[in-house]
């Protein structure tokens, strides 16, 4: 751990910070927030691109896979910009609020599909890196 | 006037989000060094650890400075403290790609009880925090 790691991961969190209230609160507005479609948008596409970054790492080497790379793009950025504080906070208040279903349904649609998309991000990027395509 | 003055909250809401979770971030990166390097620890308990914690403090924060709340805090300290320091110290991202990891390299079971494991201790802290701040607030 260095210096030059910390201020990646600061910056990285920052910008990720800001992406994520600026499309959660886009999609709030435009859908209402009766339901946290914004925070569920934001995880699901944040594994989408961790799972892309996470296959361009294992399958191509020098910079893709160094630390430089994991830390601002894995550590700071995708990971500033999801979430599992406001999904817990937004799925208790469904419950608390009497609309259990709503919850249960957040709260299974989002770890399910996060790990669908992961696995998207990753198979694509693993396939355009096929050698000899 | 009005305009401007709401355009200016807007930029202020931004900034504490965003600073926010550069804290966040470099407290996670930190706690998963020290959970990593320090404890000899894997990295899912690492990721496992900042969303419980963070999932516990988001709910106790928003319920001590909740409409009922001991604690009068405005919306750009609420959105530095929820959205800013416990968006960014909490991770789904890597959540989700450990739990795919996990499955790739066969262990189905073992990523089903991960990802269910720290979903379901990540709402019962929520539950937790919330419950302390109304013990506090009556």
């Amino acid at each position: 751990m260095s210096l030059e790691a910390c201020a990646l991961v600061l910056s990285g969190g920052f910008i990720g910070g800001i992406a994520r209230f600026f499309l959660s609160g886009l999609i709030g507005r435009r859908v209402g927030e009766t339901f946290p479609w914004g925070t569920f948008v934001v995880n699901v596409t944040g594994a989408l691109l961790i799972g892309a970054v996470a296959g361009l790492a294992q399958s191509s080497d020098g910079f893709f896979s160094g630390a430089l790379f994991r830390d601002f793009l894995m550590v700071g950025l995708l990971g500033g910009y999801t979430t599992v504080s406001s999904f817990a906070l937004q799925s208790l208040n469904l419950a608390l609020g009497g609309q259990q279903r709503q919850a249960l349904f957040n709260i299974a649609a989002s770890a399910v599909l996060g790990v669908i998309a992961v696995g998207v991000g990753f198979a694509v990027v693993a396939w355009m890196l096929e050698p000899g395509r | 006037m009005r305009g401007r003055l709401r355009k200016l909250e807007t930029w202020r809401l931004y900034l504490a989000v965003g600073c926010g979770a550069a804290i966040g971030a470099l407290l996670r990166f930190l706690s998963g060094f020290f959970i990593i390097a320090g404890l000899d620890q894997s990295a899912l308990w690492a990721t496992a650890f900042v969303n419980i914690v963070g999932s516990f403090i988001i709910m106790f924060f928003a319920a001590i400075t909740g409409p009922d709340g001991r604690w009068m805090v405005g919306p750009v300290g609420r959105q530095f403290v929820m959205g800013g320091i416990c968006g960014g110290f909490t991770t789904f991202s890597a959540m989700s790609l450990d739990a795919f990891m996990l499955m790739l390299r066969g262990d189905l079971l073992q990523a089903a009880l991960y990802l269910a494991g720290v979903i379901f201790f990540s709402l019962a802290a929520a539950w937790v925090g919330y419950a302390f701040a109304i013990q506090i607030n009556r």
